[in-house]
């Protein structure tokens, strides 16, 4: 029974860790940039696609990591154009890109809905893995998207450091500053929705390597498990100042999955998911109920 | 020196809504001037800045500024010389972001925003003198956020930050409206200063006389998007608050108020 109960909870926490890398993403757009991006319900899955097609065709699976990152950018660079050039709203232009990529990720994997890679080296696979004790031997999979997640986090950190971060945290705090500051608000967000996007792309990628397979349909409710995510983790550690924002989202991204789990256990069918994933999502959005309006530009 | 030239301005262009503000509106102002605007509602006042600052765009006419031609520039690019202060006191800060952070982002205005360090330790003592000027003791809490100040403080930093890079113009668009009569006095002593050390061109919009009187060394009353009171110099000094209030009865009186 124990035994079972810990199986379900390293099953969590794997996924939890694959979802957090994306987590971060969303918290780019959602907390920071203050942009709903439904566009990574497209590029989640693009990054499976691209690892699964690489994969296949021989590509190593670190590189697979990268490409899937560039190609994300690239992505939410689009999302960004279509928003601020084509002056389209921030929730369309995220449908308008979900729709289009839905397409471009078949074509990316030749028509096929569904590519096994099961077969296949992956990032978990490595030579140099084996080394690891035996006894933590069967957690190898949670250490190595540990790792991963550890980076892309103190990756964001430091960025969010810098001068480029510090314009795209004023942008979505008071856009007007950027202006004053006599920078283009405009090419601000188009950064941070490729910053985003590329986190997301990676996210998809390592979700390929770790289930063993691409699914066309893998990217569907993605924006909605971020935010979920991300709302746990921020309202969690809010009056914990000495936990990162960053870390909160990790966290709030394994107890999101935690939560998920423990409802299939207890009699949910894994189809019932989407709908777990809607209520939860409610409830946390009532009981948080954090959507405060920011001082808008009158004049 | 900055010149509004010909400038005609509708609302609503093509619906039965349509409303000529500006017909060939013309206002120039000279280098080291200090311009105090007031007028009634709807006079224009705020929709001149706007279309100065490049906030809403013109039908026909020029902005000039140092002889060239910024009409067609976008917003953001006329700001490296221009700072603007709202009377919106959030609108001039980040309030997620800490004191530091936002005296970092002004230092930054005018040069690279790229992957180094957002916030430069050496500067840590410079930004402390600037805040200490204000004397409203913000040096000592550089790493709090800015949403947790009030409407005052908040536009002290604001008035701070856009003058801590060299600009040429400062535009104020009734900063003083949202405070209270005593944090409105020292903010305005405050502009006073700031202005006369950092040689700026000026432009006030307001709706306190006494203000528009006391500050300044030009006043413009407009009505109807036409000036219609232009005080300079030695006029301007002698000019008394019942003077610009008797003006204003003037004109409600020919609106039928």
């Amino acid at each position: 029974m124990l035994e079972t109960i810990w199986m379900i909870f390293i099953g969590a926490l794997e996924e939890g860790l694959v979802y957090a890398i994306m987590a971060l993403g969303v918290y780019i757009t959602y907390k920071i940039l203050d942009f709903p991006d439904l566009s990574v319900d497209g590029t989640f899955p693009m990054g499976a696609a691209i690892t699964a097609t690489l994969i296949t065709r021989g590509t190593s699976p670190l590189l697979t990591l990268i490409i899937s990152f560039i190609i994300g950018a690239l992505a939410g660079t689009l999302t960004g154009i279509i928003h601020v050039k084509c002056k389209v709203r921030d929730l369309l232009a995220g449908i308008i890109m979900m729709t289009a990529l839905y397409s471009i990720n078949l074509r990316i994997t030749g028509g096929k809905a569904n590519v096994p890679i099961f077969t296949k080296k992956t990032i978990f696979d490595y030579e140099f893995l084996k080394g690891i004790p035996e006894a933590i031997q069967p957690y190898t999979v949670s250490i190595v998207l540990f790792i991963i997640v550890i980076i892309m986090k103190l990756l964001l950190d430091l960025y969010l450091k810098t001068k480029s971060g510090y314009l795209l945290r004023a942008v979505g705090d008071n856009d007007t500053v950027v202006t004053s500051l006599a920078m283009d608000k405009g090419y601000v967000k188009i950064i941070g929705l490729a910053i985003a996007n590329a986190f997301v792309g990676l996210s998809g990628s390592v979700y390929a390597q770790k289930s063993g397979y691409f699914d066309i349909y893998s990217g569907t409710g993605t924006m909605v498990m971020g935010l979920a995510s991300v709302i746990i983790g921020i309202n969690l550690f809010k009056r914990l100042t000495f936990v990162k924002a960053t870390s909160a989202v990790i966290i709030g991204s394994v107890i999101y999955k935690i939560c998920v789990a423990i409802a299939i256990a207890f009699g949910l069918e894994t189809s019932d998911l989407k709908l777990i994933t809607a209520a939860l999502f409610l409830i946390i959005l009532v009981v948080s109920n954090d959507r405060k309006r920011r001082a808008k530009n009158n004049a | 020196m900055l010149k509004l030239l010909n400038i005609t301005k509708y609302y609503n262009p093509g619906t039965v809504n349509e409303m000529c503000l500006f017909n060939n509106f013309n206002f120039v102002v000279n280098e080291g001037e200090f311009v105090s605007v007031v007028g009634s509602n709807g006079s224009g006042k705020t929709s001149m800045l706007n279309i100065l600052c490049g906030s809403i765009p013109i039908d026909q006419g020029q902005i000039i500024i140092n002889n060239v031609d910024i009409s067609n520039i976008p917003e953001f690019k006329r700001q490296r010389k221009i700072g603007r202060v709202y009377q919106n006191p959030a609108l001039g800060t980040c309030p997620n972001m800490t004191i530091l952070e936002n005296m970092s982002l002004a230092d930054n205005k005018g040069k690279s925003w790229g992957l180094s360090r957002g916030t430069n330790k050496k500067r840590i003592d410079y930004y402390k003198d600037k805040l200490r000027s204000l004397n409203l003791g913000l040096e000592e809490k550089l790493d709090i956020t800015v949403g947790s100040l009030s409407g005052g403080q908040r536009q002290a930093l604001a008035l701070l930050m856009i003058t801590m890079t060299p600009i040429e113009f400062l535009i104020l668009d009734e900063h003083t409206a949202a405070l209270d009569p005593k944090t409105a006095e020292l903010i305005m002593e405050l502009t006073d200063q700031l202005v006369k050390d950092n040689n700026l061109t000026t432009i006030m919009v307001t709706h306190n006389l006494r203000y528009a009187v006391d500050y300044g060394n030009r006043l413009i009353m407009m009505h109807q998007g036409e000036i219609i009171v232009d005080k300079v110099g030695g006029d301007k000094k002698n000019l008394k608050i019942d003077d610009v209030l008797n003006k204003f009865t003037e004109i409600s009186v020919e609106l039928g108020n």
